[in-house]
């Protein structure tokens, strides 16, 4: 079971195809993934290891429903734990694993759900990730907003009465440069009361930088903790490097961050091994950063402009579940965040397990807020998006539906100092 | 019992139950004034710090006194500048303090606390820190101005109650301050065993937040609390340890 991610565009040069056939197919014309490159920051830390020796050792097949009914019945939840609570062997376990996980979510965060949107800003990328549509051999309407631009649409998300952005690029320096980012930022910080970012990886002088322009929280998915994996996925760009994306974190911290969130693309690879990387790479880096805030997101892969046929694989609602719940259960104190990717149904229940935040107005392309939040003409100045979205509901019916969930919808809860 | 008031910085309240600002919503906050007499009410300022939606502000009561809290802060330079914000959004002179450098446990930072405390009281605010139960860290909190001293009972939002109980109760014997019990509470009945123990009071926020019927649990607060302070005042009688007291004394052996 595998998705076919290659797709031709017509539009690319017979140069162009044969070079991007030529990365598909052998691997020898590849960069070595393991090597940074020039200018990427190294760190002294043993964090990488830590998850992945941990990851390597993981036998799923392994688990019992002992050992699934020892990992319920502990208070506090060990590592060998959470390998029972994700493997196979709990799968028939799930309605006790969500009660369990509801009891921590309520100790932890009581009735609240918080709500943020996303913004896409540009949708430029050097990189060719298979499975992203803003990859740059996908043909597809490229945008970068111009200062202005971003600030008419900040305008618009804010009317709405949203107080928390997450601000997006495709991952292109060239196109958008840490001081375009940081002008979005300035931007943000006049019109919410948090600002977080979800862009290239950075170093953490430059994380700093963000920082002081009022960034406080920054999100790197690692789409999948197989380095091996990852390499047959991520075929061109620095997001390529992939110990470098996996210490964007850290440095993060380092540049003084608030916060931090972490996730796999769940569906690229084996879930469980991921799921179980994604829990430990928060639980190792919490214990070097204490007092730092995380939260963890539960993507799915979705379909995504010229392919349609991109699925999640095996992991269905019930795996996804399973994995949130686990996620819940050892990590009391994160947040979990699951976005429009997944369908309003799905998000109603799991908001009564274990997730703590929701986008709502959410698009995931470039410039297009004014048509999407009035229903106005679709304008031919819009970048294409970045996946297909499921839940698109509105902030205000969102903030609707999450009462009605008995849930107090929380808008901020940060104070940026 | 009438006559007896919780008193901090020379403010009088009649109740000793404090809500907490953890987890807020209208209900809660109706209930904890309604139903378990609340006059004081923690105001999370990152929470507070809202536009125009659902702010905590307000929920607020005429007569309550509002309690801006540090929470977010890492730091005392950080916990100055929330308290500082507090009191330009109008929030008045009463400050609770939290510093917490833990996402996990959210425990507080003493050291930090001692640092804010000093430079807060020194501005006039009104503060109220919050602490891990340690003595010496409660005389020095004493010492820098606080107005009391809040010591957890156990992990925040743990309700496994008076893990600390015996660290408290030497703080309530040593420290001349009201000693106000914070975090951890998760059932009337250890509201009640503080009060006994001779707390002036009790914060508490999602014992009652997470209660099936939250009027109920509020109400059960206030008597809980009340019980225990009339037991603190009356002196409690005997309590036997292990065993029986023996019948013959021990002494009837000495002659006059």
């Amino acid at each position: 079971m595998t998705n076919d991610f290659f797709i031709d565009s017509k539009k690319l040069s017979a140069k162009a195809l044969e070079r991007k056939h030529q990365i598909e197919n052998d691997a020898s014309c590849r960069t070595n993934h393991m090597e940074y490159m020039p200018g990427m920051e190294r760190i002294d830390s043993d964090i990488l290891d830590n998850v992945i020796d941990t990851m390597n050792d993981y036998d799923y097949d392994r688990y019992t429903a002992g050992d699934v009914e020892a990992a319920l019945g502990h208070e506090v939840c060990t590592i060998e734990d959470l390998k029972a609570l994700l493997s196979p062997a709990a799968e028939p376990y799930l309605e006790r694993m969500a009660a369990k996980a509801r009891i921590e979510t309520r100790k932890h965060f009581g009735n609240t759900v918080y709500i943020f949107t996303p913004l896409y800003i540009a949708n430029y990328c050097d990189n060719y990730c298979v499975y992203c549509g803003f990859n740059c051999y996908n043909q597809i309407n490229r945008m970068k907003l111009s200062l202005e631009q971003i600030e008419h649409e900040m305008k618009i998300i804010a009317d709405t009465g949203m107080e928390e952005i997450l601000i997006l690029t495709g991952e292109s320096r060239e196109k958008s440069n840490v001081e375009y980012i940081g002008e979005a930022c300035k931007l943000a910080r006049k019109y919410f009361r948090m600002v977080g970012l979800e862009v290239y990886p950075l170093n953490s002088d430059e994380y700093k930088y963000l920082h002081e322009c009022g960034a406080d929280y920054v999100t790197v998915f690692q789409e999948t903790y197989d380095a091996d994996k990852y390499e047959t996925l991520h075929l061109l760009g620095h997001k390529r490097v992939w110990p470098y994306r996996f210490e964007s974190q850290e440095r993060a911290l380092m540049g003084g961050m608030r916060g931090v969130a972490f996730a796999a693309l769940l569906g690229l690879s084996d879930f469980r091994r991921d799921a179980l990387a994604s829990a430990l790479h928060v639980h190792y880096l919490q214990r070097k950063y204490p007092h730092a805030e995380m939260s963890l997101s539960c993507p799915r892969l979705r379909p995504i402009i010229n392919n349609e046929k991109i699925n999640p694989l095996d992991v269905h609602e019930k795996q996804l579940c399973q994995i949130i719940c686990a996620y819940r259960i050892f990590l009391p104190y994160v947040g979990i965040t699951v976005s429009s990717r997944e369908s309003a149904q799905f998000r109603d229940g799991i908001v009564k397990i274990a997730a703590t935040k929701v986008s709502a107005g959410v698009s995931t392309g470039i410039g297009d807020h004014e048509s999407k939040y009035t229903g106005g003409e679709r304008s031919e100045a819009e970048g294409d998006e970045q996946f297909e979205i499921d839940d698109d509901r509105s902030f205000d019916m969102m903030y609707r539906d999450m009462e009605k969930e008995g849930l107090q919808p929380v808008l901020n809860d940060y104070i940026y100092i | 019992m009438d006559n007896d008031k919780l008193v901090i910085a020379g403010h009088e309240f009649q109740s000793r139950f404090i809500l907490g600002s953890g987890k807020y919503s209208l209900n809660l906050i109706e209930a904890a004034v309604r139903d378990a007499g609340a006059q004081i009410i923690t105001l999370a300022v990152r929470r507070a710090n809202t536009k125009e939606h659902e702010s905590i502000m307000d929920y607020i009561p005429e007569g309550v006194t509002l309690l801006p809290n540090t929470s977010g802060a890492r730091n005392a330079d950080e916990a100055v500048r929330i308290a500082r914000l507090a009191r330009e959004l109008g929030c008045g002179d009463f400050v609770k303090i939290e510093i917490m450098r833990d996402t996990k446990y959210l425990l507080p930072d003493n050291e930090e606390t001692i640092k804010a405390t000093q430079i807060l009281a020194d501005e006039g605010f009104i503060v109220m820190p919050y602490m891990y139960p340690d003595l010496n860290v409660a005389r020095d909190l004493v010492n820098a101005g606080a107005a009391t001293i809040m010591p957890l009972a156990s992990p925040i939002g743990s309700n496994k109650g008076l893990a600390a109980k015996e660290f408290i109760q030497i703080l309530i014997n040593e420290i001349d301050l009201p000693i106000i019990v914070d975090a951890g509470i998760g059932r009337p009945s250890q509201a009640c065993e503080a009060m006994e123990m001779g707390a002036a009071a009790i914060m508490a926020n999602t014992a009652l937040a997470t209660a099936g019927d939250l009027p109920l649990m509020a109400s059960a607060f206030r008597q809980a609390i009340e019980a225990g302070r009339k037991a603190y005042i009356s002196g409690l009688g005997r309590v036997l340890v292990r065993g029986a007291a023996a019948s013959d004394p021990l002494t009837g052996f000495l002659r006059d």
